[in-house]
């Protein structure tokens, strides 16, 4: 399981990489593992929408699995991966780089700090198994 | 009885198994609830059940007993021989739903010509396998125009001449949920255009029905764009033989249609199991309920066919399932399949055009009788409605003594309609029935 | 070798089907609606049904071989049902006739809710819905119904056991209700702890399958419908097991409020490769009046010389219809054709020998295959298709090395509870020998698994097609071919 640590992850499998200001989001190594080979993706926010934490951004699709992909974070959306839906595969080869679905303008820094560091994500993923 | 086991086989588990009797499987069952004298008829043999049910359906006056004018939603058409035969095929009816597709490419590769043709005939890009009938069709309609909007739209205009049942099944499936119906204030003679004042910003689905409920054909053209102007899906509920001879609903725009395949070679069979058609655009695939099979290859490089966006559905998605549909009408699917198969680009416009015609000429006769009129002057196709001189159903107790089922008595359904009779008309009346429903009408007028 | 589809088989100008001229002179056609190309096949007759007979031949089927589906009871059809369905008097009847020209369909109806309510221990049953999910939406509407009806309109909360099949979840959202899991204890049971703790005035009702999916017959049944009673809700059915039953216990005696039946499963109606099926719902006398409507009843009383006369009635607070007409009557005549023939012992026996054949394969594969609860079960029970030994084979793998052995898999992957979970229901159909050679093909995989398990990787080898590329299948989403459009 790779799991960078310069992220924040939450418990169900979703990273935020903060810039700044700027998170961006999407889903982890260990989550695209468990869906295996991913045939859609749907990017359910826009640019512009205000946006909450735990708020829908995104649905997956694999063949045996469908999931939905939530915002670690609140804030304003500012950009969305529209070059995703075309090639889904790319959350299974490169769930932390090219693979990234949503960016946001933070509206509540304080957020980040109940989120799990890379350490304590692996930890709670091995207790789950 | 269709029980194998010899009192040697039985003694033989029992004892692999560590009982001494069937009794003590059950030890988990309440003792005082355990065995129950069953009152029930004492069981029967094959020969026996067999009288008894003849015996029953005896008591019964068929569609083939007497001449039918009655529709509304079911129809009597011409099966022919090879439909039947197909279907009686052990590999297609005791064959299970095809999860293992390895083992199941007679059913998979069947419903993939379904699909196809179901989306040819309609006009739109894809089709699923099927729904229970046109009346769930519906109600899934709204689900999944529902779900499309995000909840953010929860309006539902639906005609008033939209099948009654099917009113009645949207209302049923949406007790309770956000969703409002409108519609209901509308007068059944209006077309069209008069749902184009309840189409708003909050509206995610118009209904409409094609023919619709009394028989009526439109050209949904206009309806389509003012719904798409107000940023809403359009579903049409259609009769597939219809669009044997009539403008595809796609070509109007629709965004949805739905149907009843019963006319596609399915028996009447007193209601049921009928055929629920559901077809969309390409872009809503992934919103709509139930089956879907798509073409793929396997490890040997052949073509072949898998139940496919399964991910969708309720065995996989649980609550977040777009719908909770597990068996569908597969053996149905397959009769409209080879029904259309049969008739093809050719018999499917020949039939449509027999029932056309026939109900025209039916009409043109009755509408010249005094008493009768013909409720609207608009174009219909195989079922129109006249305005009776009497109650509809004294009228058609004098029709079943000349051995005639007549038409649907609206008074039911449309307080509005009473003594309004829907007749209906297919390939199998013949030039001699319509003639001897109308001089029987006749003697009703000079009553 | 591959079948062509029909849009590979059409040739121009070729007609199966041909009509008689028309008899009537012609009306003029709707100019502007008339449509100008009609993109369908063009086939002779003969095309039609080879190409069907020849896809009928890929297909695995009862006709042909057992199906150990867990859940689904795929018991023999017999065929005496197909003929009986087919008699005029019922095949040819329209649903809306007047109710004096088909009191046998009628009686037919009436007599099979006698039958179900009988067997399920209720006071009324609707024969509406079209099959079992529709049963199931048709009770949670019932339920939510009854308890508006009293005002109590807090409850939202469905319980639903953690090996619940997918529909009861879906439904359950479908209807807007608020879905909890509830755990299994270490018997396959019910938790009772984790139950009582949502036993609250928001609980709506718990759907419970009994047996369960795992096959086994919960021990707290009694305790668990207490309970859920005792907090103001309903025990919902779900009756996919009811093979179990027949006879042997009724859901409303052990204090189920409302179940679903399947006649596709219990009631012997074939499945048809994905339908039709049927599924009647039985509900207790508090709940009567919000059946759907219409049911079949009594409208007016017989006496000596006359018999009754049956029509339709509509309960007093009835939910609505759930489709249109009456329900799936085909697969009505089945059952009643079924059930008349069993009679009381012979549903019995049903059961008997549905619940011996399951523990007697259990007995033979229990010592290889890895058994997660060790109970007597009912007419079905769950094994896990994995060994330390053998890492890379999943229960995926067991099934597909089945295939070359001629026999159908049982359910994979569902209860989703047990790992690698192999769903077993042998149904009464099956003989001892047809069972000790099913077991046999079992013991020899599991051996495979650990000599040869590159034979289980890439099975099936045998069947018509192999292993699907089922990715491909969902990305490019190939879901119909084009007839041709003439320009």
């Amino acid at each position: 399981m790779n799991t960078p640590t310069n992220l924040k992850y939450t418990k169900n499998d979703e990273w935020v990489k903060v810039d700044g200001n700027i998170g961006t989001v999407g889903i982890t190594d260990h989550a695209q593992e468990q869906l295996s080979d991913i045939v859609y993706v749907e990017i359910v926010l826009s640019v512009g929408d205000s946006a909450k934490q735990s708020e829908a951004c995104a649905t997956l699709e694999s063949v045996k699995a469908a999931a939905e992909v939530y915002l670690p974070v609140s804030g304003k959306v500012i950009e969305v991966n529209e070059a995703l839906p075309d090639s889904p595969e790319k959350v299974n080869t490169d769930p932390y780089g090219d693979a990234w679905m949503v960016k946001l303008e933070l509206t509540d820094q304080s957020e980040l700090d109940g989120l799990l560091d890379a350490a304590a994500y692996e930890a709670q993923v091995q207790e789950k198994e | 009885m269709f029980i194998p086991h010899t009192d040697a086989d039985r003694e033989a588990m029992l004892r692999t198994v560590g009982v001494s009797r069937l009794e003590d499987l059950f030890k988990d069952v309440p003792a005082a609830h355990r065995f129950p004298n069953l009152n029930l008829p004492r069981g029967l043999t094959e020969m026996e059940v067999k009288a008894e049910m003849e015996s029953l359906a005896l008591s019964n006056e068929t569609t083939k007993d007497l001449v039918c004018f009655l529709g509304a939603g079911a129809y009597a058409h011409y099966i022919p021989a090879a439909v039947d035969a197909i279907l009686r095929r052990g590999e297609f009816y005791t064959a299970y739903t095809p999860y293992q597709p390895e083992i199941s490419q007679g059913t998979l590769q069947a419903i993939f010509d379904y699909q196809s043709l179901v989306a040819s005939l309609t006009g739109m890009e894809v089709s699923n396998a099927s729904h229970y009938d046109g009346a769930t069709a519906v109600a899934e309609a709204v689900s999944m125009a529902y779900a499309n909007f995000r909840g953010k739209r929860n309006k539902v205009v639906l005609s008033p001449s939209l099948h009654p049942h099917y009113r009645a099944t949207v209302q049923t499936y949406n007790e309770g949920t956000e969703i409002n119906l409108a519609g209901a204030e509308i007068s059944p003679q209006a077309g069209p255009e008069a749902l184009l004042p309840l189409i708003d910003d909050k509206t995610a689905l118009v209904i409409v029905q094609y023919p619709d409920f009394f028989g009526r054909i439109y050209d949904y053209t206009a309806l389509a764009e003012a719904t798409h102007r107000a940023g809403a899906l359009l579903a049409i509920s259609a009769n597939p033989l219809s669009l044997g001879l009539l403008t595809p609903p796609g070509e109007f725009g629709a965004d949805i249609v739905t149907g009843e395949g019963q006319s596609l070679g399915i028996p009447l069979s007193f209601g049921g199991p009928y055929l629920g058609l559901f077809a969309t655009r390409k872009e809503y695939v992934r919103k709509m309920a139930g089956r879907l099979v798509g073409e793929t290859i396997d490890n040997r490089g052949q073509r072949a066919y898998v139940l496919t966006l399964t991910a969708r559905e309720q065995h996989i998605r649980r609550e977040k399932a777009t719908s909770n549909i597990c068996t569908n009408q597969g053996l149905l699917a397959l009769a409209a399949t080879v029904y259309m198969s049969l008739l093809g680009k050719h018999g499917l416009r020949q039939v449509a055009e027999l029932c056309y015609h026939k109900a025209h000429y039916a009409a043109s006769q009755i509408a010249s009788l005094p008493g009768f009129r013909l409720w609207s002057d608009a174009p219909f196709f195989h079922e129109f409605v006249v305005r009776c001189p009497q109650p509809v159903a004294e009228i058609n107790d004098l029709l079943l003594l000349e051995g005639i089922l007549g038409g649907y008595d609206l008074g039911q359904d449309y307080p509005e309609l009473k003594n309004h009779m829907l007749i209906a008309v297919t390939e199998m009346n013949s030039r001699d029935d319509i003639n001897l429903l109308v001089e029987t009408l006749a003697e009703v007028s000079n009553d | 070798m591959t079948e062509p589809l029909l849009c590979e088989l059409s040739v121009s100008g070729r007609q199966g089907l041909r009509f008689p001229e028309p008899d009537v002179p012609l009306a003029p056609l709707p100019e502007t609606l008339t449509r100008r190309d009609l993109p369908l096949p063009e086939l002779y007759e003969t095309d039609v049904v080879r190409h069907f007979t020849r896809l009928s031949q890929l297909n695995y089927c009862i006709d042909t071989g057992m199906y150990p589906l867990g859940s689904c009871t795929m018991k023999y059809n017999p065929k005496i049902n197909e003929e009986v369905a087919r008699l005029e008097g019922f095949a040819a009847l329209h649903p809306l006739q007047p109710v004096e020209t088909v009191q046998g369909a009628l009686l037919l109806m009436y007599e099979l809710q006698e039958y179900l309510k009988e067997i399920g221990g209720f006071a009324a049953v609707t024969l509406q819905p079209a099959a079992g999910a529709q049963g199931e939406l048709t009770g949670v509407l019932i339920t939510r119904a009854y308890h508006r009806s009293r005002g109590d309109v807090k409850r939202d909360k469905i319980l639903i056991p953690d090996s619940a099949h997918g529909t009861n979840p879906a439904t359950s959202a479908m209807s807007g209700m608020r879905v909890v899991t509830l755990p299994s204890d270490g018997r396959g049971n019910v938790d009772l702890v984790a139950l009582r703790s949502e036993c609250d005035d928001t609980l709506a009702g718990l759907m419970f399958t009994n047996p369960n999916t795992l096959g086994l017959f919960d021990e707290n049944v009694k305790e668990v419908c207490r309970l859920v009673h005792a907090a103001g809700g309903l025990v919902y059915g779900d009756g996919a097991n009811m093979n179990a039953l027949l006879g042997i216990a009724r859901p409303g005696d052990l204090g189920i409020d409302l179940m679903h039946f399947n006649l596709h499963k219990t009631f012997s109606t074939p499945h048809g490769g994905g339908g039709p099926g049927s599924g009647p719902v039985g509900v207790a006398a508090y709940l009567v009046d919000f059946l759907p409507a219409p049911i079949i009843g009594i409208i007016e009383e017989g006496n000596d010389e006359e018999p009754p006369l049956y029509g339709y009635l509509t309960p007093a607070k009835s939910i609505g219809r759930v489709k249109s007409f009456l329900g799936q009557f085909g697969m009505m005549v089945r059952a009643y054709t079924y059930i008349r023939m069993h009679g009381p012992d012979g549903l019995r026996k049903i059961s008997e020998y549905a619940v011996l054949n399951a523990n007697y394969l259990l007995a033979l594969l229990k010592n290889t295959y890895h058994l997660p609860y060790d109970r007597i079960c009912m007419h079905e029970f769950v094994l896990e298709g994995r060994w330390q030994a053998a890492p890379d084979i999943h229960a995926l793998d067991i099934a597909k090395r089945m295939m070359d052995y001629g026999l159908h898999p049982p359910t994979n992957y569902f209860p989703l509870i047990v790992h690698e979970a192999l769903m077993i229901e042998p149904t009464e159909s099956e003989s001892k020998q047809i069972l000790d050679a099913f077991a046999n093909v079992l013991l020899k995989i599991a051996q495979e698994a650990h000599t040869e398990p590159e034979l289980l990787k890439t099975a099936p080898h045998i069947t018509p097609v192999g292993r699907l590329d089922e990715v491909k299948a969902a990305k490019e989403l190939v879901l119909c071919c084009a007839f041709g459009i003439e320009a």
